[in-house]
C-alpha cells in the first residue's frame, strides 16, 4: 500500500522546526543539499521563508540559495497533492509504450506534467529513469515502485489514489 | 530443519511485487507450521524472471520465477514437496543459460547473499582484496590498478590507475574519493543493483582507493531516484563502521577511512564529474572547465578521485585475484569485464556481465532473445541518452570502447536499449534534443539555446516545411554542439540525433505534430 505525502496540517511553515532542521546540518561540509532534502521531507516543499534562514545559517546570499533551489528538479516551491505519481519518460520505458501510458494518465487526470488534480489528490511528475529499465514501463507512486505497467495496471493505481 | 527461502528486495523485484510475494509466503509458511527463514537478497538480474524465489536444498539452490503474488501459495506447495515440479520451476539458478554464460567478477555475489550480512560477504571472499591491498605500499597498489588495465566504467573510459596516481602525487592536506552513483542514463541499472545487492563490495573498493591514494574520506553521490540503494548503502556503512572496516583504524591497520552518502536532487548533468562536485559542495550543478583536473583540484579544492560505481566495484577482485588475471579478460584496450545492461523492448532484459568483445548482435538477439513484443528489432541505443542508435546492420560491432567510437557510437555506462519496428526515430531524435535543452547546465550557448532551436527546426521538418534545408540546419547545429560544448551533454547529443538521421532517414518525413507533450 502506498504511503501518502506529509499531511497538509504538517506542511505549514514553522520557523522553529525549520531552524532545528537547518541547525542539524551546520556541522556538515557542503550542507545545503542535505538541508534542502530534510526541509522538503518535513514541509513537502521548500517554503519561501526557508531561503533567508538557509542563507543566514550557511553564510550564503539569498540569491545563491534561490539559485540552487530552482536548479534542481526535485525541489518544489509549493506542496504537491496528497499523492505523487512519477511516470518514467526515458528511452527504455518509451520502447515499451511509456508515451502511451503517459498520455493516458494525463487524459484521465486532466493535468499536465508537474500539475496537481483540482481536488488536490494527485500530482503527476515526469521522471527520467528509475533504474527499472529491464521491466518498464515503470513508475513510482509515493515511494512505491511499479514495473511492467500497462493500461490496466495504470488504471488500477489511479483508482487507488485518484478515483 | 529450517526451510531457507531467498527473495530479492532489489528495487526491480519490488516493482514487480516481491514484497507481496514474501508476505504471502511467510503467511502460508506460518499456517503450515513450517520453521523457516526468508533471506532478502539483491537481484541476480534476470528481470524477466523476477520476482524470483529460491530455496536452499541439499543439492544447492532451486529457483522459481517469475512468481506473481497470486502464484506464491502454489509455488510454496512445490517447494514443500522437496523443491518439486511447478510450471515456474527454473532449476538451479546457475544453470540458467543467461547466468551460466556470464563472467561474473563484480556481480559474483549479487542476488545470492544477504546484502547486509558482513559474514556472508566475507565468507564469499569479501575483504580479501583490501587485506592484500593493505599489505602493499600505496604506490604498489596503484601500480596494480594500472597493470589491470581497468578503465572508468562511467562513460569516458579513462585509465583508473592513472587517475589514482595523479591524485596520490598531488599536494594536499586532505584528499577525497568520490563515487559517482548518479546513474542517470536510461537503460542502466548496474550501479543500483550492486549498491542494493552487494554494498560492502563498493565500500571495500572505495576503501582500497582511499588507502592507495591517501584519502581519508569518501563520498557516495547517489541519485534521489534510488531510495532503496540509498537506504542499503547507509545501513552497510553503519555495519562496516561497527566492525572496524571503516573509521579511524581500518582492519587494525592504523590507517583511517570514512564514508558518507550524499543524495542528488534530480539533475542529469550532476553525473558529470565536476558538476557533481559542485553539487556536493551545495551549489548548482554546473560543469567546471578543465584544467584543473579534479584529481588535482577537486572537492572543496582538494585532490579528488572520482570514479563510477562499476569502476570501484571491479577493484576488490583485481586485488584478490591479481591484475594479470583481470587483464586476461577483454579485447584490445578494453580489459576485464563489463556489467552490460539489456533494457527496453527486450525479451530477456537484465544484467549481463561479460568480458569485453561480445558482439552487439549476440547481446541483443542471442542473449537478450530479441524483442519482448516479438516484433523485429529496428534500433538499439547504446550508452544512454547521449549514445548513438544502431540499426541491426551494425550488430557485428564488438562491445569495446574503440570499436563503438569507430562507428560513431559509445558504450557509455553499458546500457543497451532495444526498440522494435514500431519506433519512430524522428521522435527519438527530437527527444534527445529536448532532453539536452531541459538538462543543460546553462554554461554553453549551443547546449542551452541550440538544443531548443533544434527541437523547433525538427518540428518544421516534421511539418513538411523546407525539409532538405531544415535537415541541413540540424546537421549544422550538431556540428556546433559537438565542437562548442564544454561537456558531453552538449557535445554528445549529436550522437543520437545524427545516428537517427544517418541510419533511419526515412523517418524524417512529414508527421502529425509531436509537440503535444
Ligand atoms: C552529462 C554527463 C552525465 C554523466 N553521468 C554520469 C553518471 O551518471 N555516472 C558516472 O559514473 N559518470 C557519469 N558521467 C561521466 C563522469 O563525468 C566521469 O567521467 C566519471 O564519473 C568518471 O568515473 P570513471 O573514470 O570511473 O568512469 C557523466 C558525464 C556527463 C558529461
Ligand atoms: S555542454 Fe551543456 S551541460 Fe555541458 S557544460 Fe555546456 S551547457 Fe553545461
Ligand atoms: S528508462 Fe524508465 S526506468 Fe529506466
Amino acid at each position: 500500500m502506498a504511503s501518502s505525502q506529509p499531511r497538509v496540517s504538517d506542511l505549514a511553515w514553522d520557523a522553529d522546526r525549520a531552524a532545528a532542521i537547518i541547525a542539524a546540518h551546520a556541522g556538515t561540509e557542503g550542507p545545503l543539499l542535505p538541508a534542502l532534502h530534510a526541509l522538503q521531507a518535513a514541509f513537502g516543499h521548500i517554503p519561501a521563508e526557508a531561503v533567508p534562514a538557509l542563507a543566514h545559517a550557511f553564510n550564503l546570499s539569498r540569491a545563491d540559495v534561490h539559485g540552487v533551489v530552482s536548479f534542481y528538479h526535485d525541489f518544489r516551491d509549493h506542496p504537491a497533492g496528497r499523492h505523487v505519481l512519477r511516470l518514467c519518460r526515458a528511452e527504455a520505458c518509451q520502447a515499451m509504450g511509456g508515451d502511451g501510458l503517459a498520455a493516458r494518465a494525463r487524459a484521465r487526470l486532466g493535468v499536465g506534467w508537474g500539475e496537481t488534480t483540482a481536488d488536490g489528490a494527485l500530482t503527476l511528475e515526469p521522471v527520467f529513469c528509475l533504474g527499472l529499465c529491464a521491466c518498464g514501463p515503470s513508475a513510482m507512486l509515493d515511494g512505491a515502485l511499479h514495473g511492467r505497467l500497462d493500461a490496466a495496471a495504470l488504471d488500477a493505481l489511479l483508482d487507488e489514489v485518484a478515483p | 530443519m529450517t526451510l531457507r527461502l531467498f527473495i530479492p528486495r532489489d528495487a526491480g523485484a519490488l516493482a514487480l511485487g516481491a514484497e507481496a510475494v514474501a508476505a504471502r509466503l511467510a503467511a502460508a509458511l506460518r499456517q503450515h507450521g513450517v520453521a523457516h527463514e526468508i533471506v532478502r537478497t539483491g537481484s541476480r538480474g534476470l528481470y524477466w524472471l523476477e520476482p524470483m524465489v529460491e530455496v536452499a536444498t541439499p543439492a544447492g539452490r532451486v529457483a522459481y520465477g517469475p512468481v506473481a503474488p497470486v502464484a506464491a501459495e502454489s509455488v510454496l506447495e512445490a517447494i514443500l514437496a522437496d523443491a518439486g515440479p511447478h510450471p515456474l520451476r527454473l532449476g538451479a539458478p546457475d544453470a540458467i543459460p543467461f547466468l551460466k554464460r556470464q563472467t561474473r567478477l563484480s556481480f559474483a555475489r549479487c542476488g545470492e547473499i544477504d546484502p547486509l550480512s558482513l559474514a556472508d560477504y566475507q565468507a564469499a571472499g569479501g575483504y580479501l582484496g583490501l587485506t592484500r591491498a593493505l599489505a602493499m605500499a600505496g604506490p604498489a597498489a596503484i601500480e596494480t590498478v594500472i597493470e589491470s588495465g581497468l578503465r572508468g566504467r562511467g562513460g569516458a573510459g579513462f585509465p583508473t590507475g592513472i587517475k589514482w596516481r595523479t591524485a596520490a602525487q598531488a599536494a594536499g592536506a586532505r584528499k577525497f574519493i568520490v563515487c559517482n552513483a548518479d546513474e542517470g542514463d536510461s537503460g542502466t541499472f548496474a550501479d543500483r543493483m550492486i549498491m542494493e545487492g552487494d554494498p560492502f563490495l563498493l565500500i571495500e573498493g572505495m576503501t582500497i582507493a582511499g588507502l592507495a591514494v591517501g584519502a581519508g574520506k569518501g563520498y557516495i553521490y547517489i541519485r534521489s531516484e534510488y531510495p532503496h540503494a540509498i537506504a542499503t548503502m547507509n545501513a552497510a556503512i553503519l555495519l562496516a563502521r561497527a566492525e572496524g572496516l571503516l573509521g579511524g583504524d581500518v582492519l587494525g591497520s592504523g590507517r583511517g577511512f570514512e564514508l558518507e552518502v550524499r543524495v542528488g536532487a534530480g539533475a542529469y548533468v550532476c553525473g558529470e564529474e565536476t558538476a557533481l562536485l559542485d553539487s556536493i559542495e551545495g551549489k548548482r550543478g554546473q560543469v567546471r572547465a578543465k584544467p584543473p583536473l579534479p584529481a588535482i583540484t577537486g572537492l572543496f579544492g582538494c585532490p579528488t578521485v572520482i570514479n563510477n560505481v562499476l569502476t570501484l566495484v571491479a577493484v576488490p577482485w583485481i586485488f584478490s585475484h591479481g591484475a594479470t588475471a583481470y587483464r586476461e579478460f577483454g579485447m584490445g584496450r578494453s580489459r576485464g569485464t563489463m556489467p552490460i545492461q539489456l533494457a527496453g523492448n527486450i525479451r530477456h532484459g537484465g544484467l549481463y556481465e561479460a568480458a569485453f568483445g561480445v558482439s552487439l548482435g549476440t547481446l541483443v538477439e542471442d542473449i537478450g532473445g530479441g524483442t519482448a513484443s516479438g516484433r523485429p528489432v529496428r534500433a538499439v541505443q547504446v550508452g544512454g541518452p547521449l549514445g548513438a542508435y544502431f540499426p541491426p546492420a551494425l550488430f557485428d560491432t564488438p562491445f569495446d570502447y574503440e570499436a563503438f567510437a569507430a562507428r560513431d557510437g559509445l558504450i557509455g555506462h553499458g546500457g543497451i536499449v532495444v526498440f522494435d519496428d514500431s519506433v519512430d526515430m524522428a521522435r527519438q531524435a527530437r527527444f534527445a534534443l529536448e532532453f539536452c535543452s531541459v538538462e543543460s547546465c546553462g554554461k554553453c550557448t549551443p547546449c542551452r539555446i541550440g538544443s531548443t532551436r533544434g527541437v523547433e527546426v525538427l518540428d518544421r521538418v516534421l511539418a513538411g516545411e523546407n525539409v532538405a534545408a531544415n535537415l541541413a540546419l540540424i546537421e549544422d547545429l550538431c556540428q556546433t554542439l559537438k565542437f562548442g560544448s564544454l561537456c558531453a551533454l552538449g557535445g554528445f547529443t549529436p550522437y543520437p540525433v545524427m545516428s537517427a538521421l544517418t541510419h533511419f532517414r526515412e523517418d524524417f518525413v512529414p508527421h502529425r505534430p509531436l509537440a503535444a507533450e
